[in-house]
């Protein structure tokens, strides 16, 4: 196991060695991982990552996406069907966002969502059984952020795993892009990005910057940055 | 499968951009996105990328008997398949509206435009020509499928190698590209497609649409061209109408794209025929960029040698000893003939896949895995298969054991022989009178491997 820390694992390949945590003699194995009576495969093609003490997973490049559940995603609104709009969130089957589920809706007073429109929101079922439903309030019947996406912007996808790098508070790249070129950004974990930047030639700015960091490491990014914000300034 | 809807903020800002002479990708309006030419091994197949679209043509030919109407033209036969892989919004089998529209454009620009000389695919008039068939895969979408495809169809028609043919009086004869090297076709020219996307009722032009920018464009126009600014074809499509000086304008741009295109598809051929020349390696494999993050790569690992030299020693000493016990087993080695041009060696394993409680005691008698050659031809008592009478063949033939043959026929007797079939007709009629109804499974599988 411990020589297949940091290198690439192939489907079907057996893993042996788990380190379990001292407190309770468990291994926790995450995506990409999965357990054969008493064997420990690897489902997924990825490197193999670990975290102290005991959790173990696969990453790997991945595309498309699975819903599960408390995940905040960017859908599109494809259509409506009786009380509830069917929202693609670019799973194998089309999510439902009720009516109401919108911060201050209700019977009365509905939401202004038309067909087409972004709305960021969280999955509450995710499961491989049943349809994905979406909120746009969280449990306190607050928005905190979710909603339509209005005014402007512009959307993009990218792969799964460059998401997570840009979430995770290891990567530099948000920090460093909002130093010289302000921005607003809702990241959707379903490959989605929404990004308005001051102007149309920011927002397409940062629309390439995004994608094309799935393979830097800080230092590579930082420079990018850099060379991005020269070449802005220099053409107006 | 269900395409993504395009959302409304999307569709805003591109016409926005577009508006403001600014693309997505950082294009200029009218630029064409990187364009990538790789021949494969074999002659005749061509694969072109432009930015994230891809496209494969493959060419091939068949001889034939010509058209009526034209006895001494060849035949250029053109195919589009444009498969699921490429974009969701594809059906498998037949081609959507969109797909025959493409595929008209790209029969005109090829076989209407007279790029490739059919005269000369005759081989005998009236009786024998050749047919050219051009089939193009769209591999991936990502906008202007038509420009990538009459790309590829054009390189790989100048790629392309047919056998060469001697015609002596009656006698034909195609020689093999071991005995006279194949010939190429002769092409006149190099018909290339130009799509330009418009938005506003004409007011904006984009050159080499994207997939986004084809979904918010008014209408198209494809104007396919060759370097001699010849117009081979000219299509528009959409809800739109265009003056005359901006479809002037549009044909004085594909002038000049179509001869930057020429030279690149030129240049791409040239540098096949040169690696085929000079001996070096050819093909798809080679044109992949090694340089690439996502080519598979490995840091060096520091690998002990120490004992190295010492356990080589001890392998090849163990093996010298393990390799005069191996050549006796395989003396032992017997090969059953199971059927005519069938022949087993050694047996499987039993089944590993989980067996329902009911079907294990069928299973048993069977015992799957033990089944040998001779087992199922004579010695196991196996009853024959009994048909009910709701067959809906007309004339059911039960082939049983001893029409088809038996151990003690050598092979070479066995492939003349095959089936007696004419016996087995015979015994149909004392067969049909004494049908019962009800035959499991199992025993109708053992039946027809014996």
């Amino acid at each position: 196991m411990a020589d297949h820390l940091g290198k690439v694992v192939i489907p079907g390949q057996v893993l042996k060695e788990f380190q379990e945590s001292e407190a309770t003699s468990k291994v926790i194995i995450g995506p990409g991982l999965r357990r054969e009576s008493d064997l420990i495969l690897a489902s997924k093609a990825g490197v193999l990552r670990h975290k102290q003490p005991n959790f173990y997973w696969v990453d790997c490049r991945q595309k498309r996406y699975v819903p599960a559940r408390a995940e905040h995603v960017i859908g599109i609104i494809a259509g409506k069907a009786g009380d509830v709009f069917k929202v693609d969130i670019g799973g194998s089957e089309q999510a439902t966002l009720s009516y109401l589920a919108f911060e201050g809706a209700t019977k009365r007073n509905r939401p202004d969502v038309k067909v087409g429109d972004l709305v960021y929101a969280r999955l509450v079922v995710a499961n491989k059984d049943m349809e994905p439903e979406l909120v746009c309030i969280d449990s306190n019947g607050k928005s905190n952020g979710m909603g339509v996406i209005r005014d402007g912007g512009f959307m993009f996808s990218c792969s799964l795993n460059t998401i997570r790098k840009i979430l995770s508070p290891d990567c530099i790249l948000l920090k460093t892009l909002g130093k010289s070129l302000p921005f607003e950004i809702a990241v959707g974990v379903n490959g989605r990005v929404w990004v308005k930047g001051r102007s149309i030639q920011e927002t397409i700015a940062i629309v390439n910057a995004i994608p094309s960091i799935e393979f830097m490491n800080n230092d590579q990014i930082k420079t990018m940055c850099r060379k991005l914000f020269d070449a802005l300034t220099g053409f107006d | 499968m269900r395409e993504t809807p395009l959302s409304n903020c999307e569709r805003e800002f591109l016409l926005l951009a577009i508006a403001h002479k600014k693309r997505i990708d950082g294009r200029q309006v009218y630029d064409y996105r990187r364009l990538k030419i790789s021949f494969g091994v074999d002659r005749g197949c061509c694969h072109v990328e432009m930015g994230h679209t891809r496209v494969m043509a493959q060419i091939s030919c068949e001889v034939t008997p010509p058209k009526q109407a034209r006895p001494t033209d060849g035949v250029i036969f053109l195919n589009l398949e444009m498969s699921p892989m490429a974009s969701p919004s594809f059906e498998p089998g037949r081609l959507s509206e969109y797909g025959v529209e493409l595929n008209r454009i790209l029969e005109r620009c090829i076989k209407e435009s007279r790029c490739v000389d059919t005269e000369s695919l005759c081989i005998m008039a009236g009786e024998k020509v050749w047919t050219i068939r051009v089939d193009i895969h769209v591999l991936n979408h990502e906008g202007n499928i038509v420009d990538c495809a009459s790309i590829a169809a054009i390189a790989a028609l100048s790629h392309f190698r047919r056998p060469d043919v001697t015609v002596s009086g009656e006698d034909i004869t195609i020689h093999a590209p071991e005995d006279r090297e194949p010939v190429p076709l002769s092409v006149h020219h190099l018909p290339v497609c130009v799509t330009f996307a418009f938005f506003d009722q004409g007011k904006y032009l984009l050159v080499d649409p994207t997939e986004k920018e084809e979904k918010v464009m008014d209408g198209k126009m494809v104007i396919g061209m060759n370097k001699h600014r010849e117009i081979c074809t000219l299509q528009m499509t959409g809800n739109m109408l265009l003056l005359k000086d901006q479809v002037l304008r549009c044909s004085n741009i594909a002038v000049v794209k179509v001869a930057e295109i020429t030279e690149i598809i030129q240049r791409a051929l040239e540098q096949d025929s040169k690696a085929r020349s000079s001996g070096k390696k050819f093909g798809f494999a080679e044109s992949l960029q090694k340089d690439k993050v996502t080519i598979n790569e490995m840091d060096e690992m520091v690998v002990d040698v120490k004992d190295a030299v010492d356990q080589a020693r001890e392998i090849i000493q163990n093996g010298e000893k393990n390799a005069v016990s191996e050549v006796a087993d395989k003396v032992n080695m017997k090969v059953t003939l199971k059927g005519p041009g069938t022949g087993q060696i050694g047996e499987g394993g039993p089944s590993t896949w989980d067996v329902d409680e009911e079907d294990e005691e069928e299973m048993h008698p069977a015992a799957a895995g033990r089944l040998t050659g001779q087992q199922l031809r004579g010695t196991a008592p196996v009853e024959p298969v009994v048909l009910s009478g709701d067959s809906e063949e007309e004339d059911t033939v039960t082939l049983l054991s001893e029409h088809l043959y038996t151990e003690k026929l050598s092979v070479t007797k066995l492939a003349t022989e095959g089936i007696n079939l004419s016996s087995a007709i015979k015994l149909k009629s004392k067969k049909n009178k004494s049908l019962k109804s009800g035959h499991t499974p199992k025993k109708k599988r053992t039946e027809r491997t014996s």
